[in-house]
């Protein structure tokens, strides 16, 4: 809309300490900031008394009501007297019922903190979510331990049901990207390899690398995102229905009853998991070596086998097993502290899956390191 | 403690966080009462609901249930209260993964010896105290709303409880729903003298079942009004409640 439209839409006078706002013609989708800033600065100047009044107006909408309620506003925080008096009678009556506002919101918006004031908020903030971690991480041990006992409340089918999502159903998947995986690393070692004429130890590479740790990743970043978001989703969408007020108000454990089935069911399919990756990695490195590369057929099985050893392929298992229990933990607890409504929801998938990556790749430090000062 | 009173509550503070809903609310519901919690959108009906039945800590004040005081209640104790009481909640609260009749029976499977047969029997006599006769294996998204809420009731009532709470049982239900559900409300109250705390803000449903009320207000935090919501309307305390009672007429 352009500046010229804009001006035949309000006209601003100002005569013996009063401001005289004319309001005229098509009174359609305008701007009226400027002018707001105009009758401000009238005001200021001495305005004793603003008037409004329509001059042939024709259409109007909410800007023109926006427009009026804004200056009786600022008559209202100056005491200046107002009169609307001669605009149309349903204008005045929605302004009445705008300034007809009977209760004050009880609840203060967030207020603008200091700096110190946000670090100290998020260190407290920090600190007690770190507290609830450690109190659900005691909560799983106890459930596991009750689970032990015979004594949980787990019910069967649920612990299926979760298997089932986590066991045959991420099959494909995990072959897929597995395959993919191995032949990309036989591809990027044969490129380095073949310099010095080496390249049917791309069978040993590939072999090691899957076995030892590139499965067990693998499928823990698939496994993250499509099972671990889905634990949290579901728990939070229980919360959101309140299935999880009911849950505790009925006495039942809710780390028994949800967490477990779904802990146990991850638990016992990520070592699966990551052997069929280990496999899948290693025939995707064959089809490289042997059909691209030409490494004869037995020469390669013959060094990829030779690279196998026990040690790396347990200490692959080992992860896996970890990451099950790390993707379970976050999928869950970012589930069961979910807010009440359908943002929080995803808001909980999303940290589900950046905290279970997160903390996979700190727990693979971590057994590195115990790895080497073990001699593994 | 006398027997007749069954929840007590004293100059309880109801928030989140730094956040004050009400403060110092006192009130009692005896045994035998269709007791109403009404008020406001927001003023912290279900709030107050949740801090009943234990799942929000009281920022400050006692409450006690059946003469259990749920501030400092062993484990053991809160599992009594629990099998005492029921609670239908607003959006019926059904357990998704699982058939009506397994939602009924759970608590049933956690709280008593019954053998599967048996309880499986009463899972199907529940739901058809509610109307919901034959429905036993449909799950919770084949049925509508207010089959739900009534599905959720079924569950509420699936150990006798002694003490039952419904969170807007009429909200989202046709007149006709909603009336029956009022007359199950009254209907259990006669016949099993159940105790029965009701949020809600329906009007019609407030006369025609409640004998007992607190009135929640969000401006001044507090309870304005107390007693029969009926006496209240005859001889309103003050403008808010008259307003209310009155669909907001003006005084
Ligand atoms: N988990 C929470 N954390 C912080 N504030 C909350 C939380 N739940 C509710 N509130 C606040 O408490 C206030 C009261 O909520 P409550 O659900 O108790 O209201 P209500 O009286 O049941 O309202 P309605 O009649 O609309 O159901 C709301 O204004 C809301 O902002
Ligand atoms: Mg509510």
């Amino acid at each position: 809309m352009s500046i010229n439209q804009q001006i035949k839409n309000v006209q601003i006078g100002f005569k013996n300490n009063r401001v005289q706002i004319a309001v005229c013609g098509a009174f359609v989708n305008v701007n009226c900031e400027q002018h707001l800033q105009a009758v401000q600065e009238l005001l200021s100047g001495g305005g004793r008394a603003i008037s409004i009044v329509p001059e042939k107006l024709q259409r109007w909408d909410s800007s023109l009501l926006s427009f009026v309620y804004e200056v009786s506003l600022l008559a209202q925080s100056q005491h200046v007297e107002l009169d609307i008096s001669q605009l149309p009678d349903n204008l005045k009556e929605l302004i009445n019922l705008a300034n007809a506002v009977d209760r004050k919101p009880t609840q203060q918006g967030s207020s603008r903190l200091g700096f110190l004031e946000k670090i100290c908020k998020k260190t407290i903030g920090f600190l007690k979510s770190t507290g609830s971690v450690l109190g659900f991480l005691k909560e799983v041990i106890c459930s596991i331990g009750r689970f032990i006992s015979f004594r949980s409340v787990m019910r069967r089918i649920d612990f299926y049901a979760a298997l089932e999502d986590c066991g045959p159903k991420a099959l494909a998947i995990v072959s897929l990207i597995s395959f993919l995986v191995g032949l990309i690393l036989a591809f990027v070692g044969a490129v380095q390899l073949q310099t010095f004429g080496a390249q049917i130890y791309v069978a040993s590479l590939v072999t090691i690398g899957m076995c030892r740790i590139m499965g067990a990743i693998m499928v823990g970043i698939i496994m993250a995102g499509r099972t671990g978001s889905s634990y949290a989703a579901t728990i939070g969408t229980m919360q959101v229905n309140e299935e999880l007020d009911a849950l505790q108000t009925m006495g039942l454990s809710k780390t028994d009853f949800l967490v477990l089935p779904r802990m146990l069911a991850l638990i016992l399919a990520m070592p699966i998991l990551t052997m069929l990756s280990d496999v899948m990695g290693m025939i995707g490195g064959a089809f490289v070596g042997i059909m691209l590369i030409g490494v004869p057929y037995q020469e390669y099985w013959k060094y990829a086998f030779e690279a196998f050893t026990l040690k790396n392929f347990l200490v692959g298992i080992f992860h896996g097993f970890c990451f099950g229990f790390i993707i379970s933990l976050c999928g869950c607890y970012s589930g069961l502290t979910c807010g009440r409504n359908a943002d929080s929801v995803g808001l909980a998938t999303t940290k589900s899956v950046v905290c279970a990556i997160v903390w996979m790749i700190v727990m693979t430090g971590i057994i590195t390191v115990i790895c080497q000062e073990l001699g593994l | 403690m006398s027997e007749q009173i069954k929840i007590d509550v004293k100059d309880l503070t109801v928030g989140y966080g730094d956040y004050v809903l009400l403060h110092d609310a006192t009130y009692q519901v005896n045994s035998g009462d269709i007791f109403i919690i009404m008020g406001g959108s927001g003023c912290g009906k279900s709030s107050m609901l949740r801090v009943l039945t234990g799942l929000l800590p009281p920022k400050k004040g006692q409450v006690s249930v059946c003469g259990v005081d749920l501030t400092d209640a062993s484990d053991e104790d809160m599992q009594t209260i629990r099998r005492k009481s029921g609670i239908l909640y607003q959006s019926g609260a059904l357990f998704s993964s699982m058939t009506l009749a397994e939602n009924i029976a759970l608590p049933l499977q956690q709280y008593t010896d019954y053998s599967p047969a048996m309880i499986r029997d009463l899972a199907k006599l529940k739901l058809a105290l509610v109307g919901l006769k034959g429905f036993d294996d449909f799950y919770p998204s084949e049925i509508s709303g207010g089959m739900k809420k009534r599905a959720g009731l079924a569950r509420a009532l699936a150990l006798d409880p002694d003490i039952v709470y419904f969170d807007e049982p009429s909200a989202g239900l046709d007149p006709i729903s909603s009336r029956n559900l009022d007359d199950l409300i009254v209907e259990l109250n006669r016949s099993l003298g159940t105790t029965i705390v009701v949020v809600t803000h329906e009007l019609a449903s407030i006369f025609a079942i409640g004998n007992n009320s607190i009135f929640l207000d969000a401006a001044s935090k507090t309870i304005l009004a107390r007693g029969d919501p009926k006496e209240l309307l005859k001889n309103p305390p003050n403008e808010e409640v008259y307003e209310f009672l009155t669909r907001g007429e003006k005084k």
